[in-house]
């Protein structure tokens, strides 16, 4: 990344001359120090309890981190557009429960399984690409905060969810739902919730690292008013960046679903924090303009080998979330450092 | 003073030929301020010209008319010779005047490429290509080769433009001025964040843009250096075009006598 200073006319030093070395060691490193995280606690929970390195743990990891995973997929689009979702995780559990209820009353109905299925993950998807779209025209149109509109929506979305069901539990659910989320390919060690997650992300870090689409949103959250003269459509590009998250909190609703064969009222309480704190240690800035799919997905994995392995070791669970909120905290006085070596 | 009658100090160095950019009594109002009253100025391929004046004078006003960020209230913007009105910056750049701001408009996350080519960015061609796939390669060597021109070396293409000097990141904005600018360059105070040896720099690019048949307007405070470069100097005053001066008849002293008003008082007074 850093230019050799000797390729640069004397008389203007590249701006990094000056910072000190940890933090052009930060710089330099980008997300891959993040890797290292992972790895060290993989290391260290592995010596905690060799039970981590075990098909069982693999599968328990990996199925926990699917929903996390989706939403911070569409997450990390919102944040390097210097904005912020947090309706992601009440979207999930709205469009989860919108698509159970009515896959419920079609199989009451005696419509076939595979008819309630079909409508049944469209109605979710659509649900959920609906209300991120809904999100991006508050937030343009009426040039309303992100954090407010997206507060307002997590808000009253939760309440929707339960006015659907009356706060209920929706367990009659065609079969080839509960096969999606039972299902795994590579005798047991891919499930299929953990096989769209991963494709998802792979689909959604090409987009942002090789498409136009995704320069013009790193642009956006870089210089919004330079972007904007430049002649991109900045308004429309922010509703289809939130329309992007609510499809994926669509997704994630129904692997959600799929993987307890049943829609809760609860389904996605508080996921929110976890997406935005998986993104955040993959290295994103919370100020716009950096971040990256790759990053965000070892962001995910840290979070969830800190949970599983915290189980392992038989620490209390209620130490997750203390160990979750300090990892948070250190990943971004981390990305000041290399914020602050980065730019002049 | 009217369009026909040429500001003192002025001598049209090619009278029969089209200006690229002329500008005919020009007015714009906001509300009970009148920020520009009578503008008049002229524009010819491969000039330099210097538009200064006093805080307040018009100066950005009429910049943001041409590059089409505002709109007249009255008068007529020619572009050779044919009237143009732009109601955008987007159909300015598309009938080929660039604009360089005076905050550069740079994306500091972004690569040098990716700045040169933000808004326009190269697709590959086929299938991949209709699904925004990005032409990587062909847009890094465009961006290394209009980077050459401008003799501000850099490393790489691919560095952030976060990382760079004031000087190289004026020269990533100019450069990307004049790659996509097929018919004029304006410039807000383009050297106003710089050192005096970044200033000069920037100064021989903006001659050198010239040089190759581009006319340049160039807004500055920096007197010293509009008259080190143009080959005219437009002074506006109170929303007027007062003057229209050569910098080799004209001292330093001058331009500041037009700029603050005393020069039109002595004028008036010799005829």
């Amino acid at each position: 990344m850093a230019a050799p200073a000797t390729d640069v006319v004397q008389a203007e030093p590249p701006a990094q001359e000056n910072v000190p070395t940890f933090q052009r060691v930060m710089e330099r490193l980008g997300p891959l120090w993040t890797l290292g995280v992972l790895i060290i606690l993989v290391i260290i929970f592995g010596i905690l309890s060799p039970d981590l390195y075990t098909k069982a743990a693999w599968l328990s990891t990996s199925s926990y981190a699917v929903e996390y995973l989706i939403l911070a997929v569409g997450q990390t689009f919102v944040i390097i557009t210097a904005g912020i979702d947090l309706s992601d995780g009440a979207i999930l559990g709205f469009s989860a429960m919108a698509g159970a209820v009515l896959m419920n009353n079609m199989l009451t109905g005696h419509s076939s399984g595979a008819v309630a299925s079909i409508v049944g993950i469209a109605v979710m998807i659509g649900t959920g690409t609906a209300i991120g779209v809904l999100n991006g025209l508050l937030i343009t149109r009426i040039k309303l905060p992100p954090f407010i509109v997206t507060l307002g929506t997590l808000t009253a979305v939760t309440g929707a969810t339960d006015l659907l069901n009356n706060g209920g539990e929706v367990t009659n659910l065609p079969s080839f739902i509960a096969n999606l989320g039972n299902d795994s390919l590579l005798s047991g060690w891919l499930p299929y919730p953990v096989l769209v997650a991963l494709v998802i992300a792979l689909v959604f870090g090409l987009i942002l690292a090789r498409t136009r689409f995704g320069v013009r949103t790193y642009a956006i959250g870089s210089n919004e008013a330079g972007t904007r003269r430049s002649g991109i459509r900045v308004d429309r590009h922010l509703v289809i960046v939130y329309g992007i998250s609510g499809f994926l909190a669509g997704i994630a609703g129904l692997m959600v679903t799929a993987n307890f064969s049943s829609a809760s009222s609860l389904a996605g309480a508080n996921d929110e924090l976890y997406a935005i704190a998986a993104v955040v240690i993959g290295g994103a800035s919370i100020f716009g303009g950096r971040g990256t799919i790759f990053g965000t997905v070892i962001g995910t994995a840290i979070l969830s080998v800190l949970t599983t392995g915290l189980v392992l070791a038989n620490i209390a669970p209620f130490w997750q979330q203390v160990a979750i909120g300090g990892v948070v905290i250190a990943a971004v006085a981390v990305d000041r450092v290399r914020t602050k070596a980065g730019t002049d | 003073m009217t369009a026909d009658e040429p500001a003192p100090g002025s001598s049209d160095p090619a009278p029969e030929e089209t200006p690229r950019v002329e500008v005919r009594n020009l007015a714009k109002r906001y509300g009970s301020v009148q920020a520009l009253r009578d503008v008049n100025m002229t524009l010819h391929a491969g000039e330099i010209v210097g538009l200064v004046g006093d805080n307040g004078a018009g100066k950005s006003t009429l910049v943001n008319i041409i590059a089409g960020a505002l709109q007249p209230t009255s008068g007529s913007i020619l572009l050779d010779g044919k009237p143009v009105s732009f109601r955008s910056p987007i159909e300015a750049r598309a009938a080929g005047i660039e604009t360089v701001y005076q905050d550069l408009a740079l994306a500091p996350d972004l690569s040098i490429w990716a700045n040169m080519f933000l808004g326009r960015e190269k697709t590959v061609s086929g299938p991949l290509g209709w699904l925004g796939w990005l032409d990587r390669k062909s847009m890094m060597a465009e961006t290394a080769k209009d980077l050459e021109r401008t003799r501000i070396r850099i490393a790489s293409v691919g560095s952030r433009v976060g990382r760079l000097s004031g000087g190289q990141r004026q020269a990533v904005a100019v450069s990307r001025a004049v790659a996509w600018g097929s018919r004029v360059v304006l410039m807000d105070e383009p050297t106003a964040a710089l050192g005096v040896e970044q200033q000069a720099r920037v100064g021989e690019l903006i001659q050198a843009v010239a040089g190759e048949g581009l006319p340049v307007l160039l807004i500055s405070h920096n007197l010293q250096q509009v008259h080190a470069i143009c080959d005219r100097i437009v002074v506006l005053f109170h929303g007027t075009t007062v003057a229209d001066l050569r910098p080799k008849d004209t001292e330093i002293d001058d331009i500041v006598s037009w700029i603050t008003g005393a020069a039109i008082a002595s004028n008036r007074k010799a005829s």
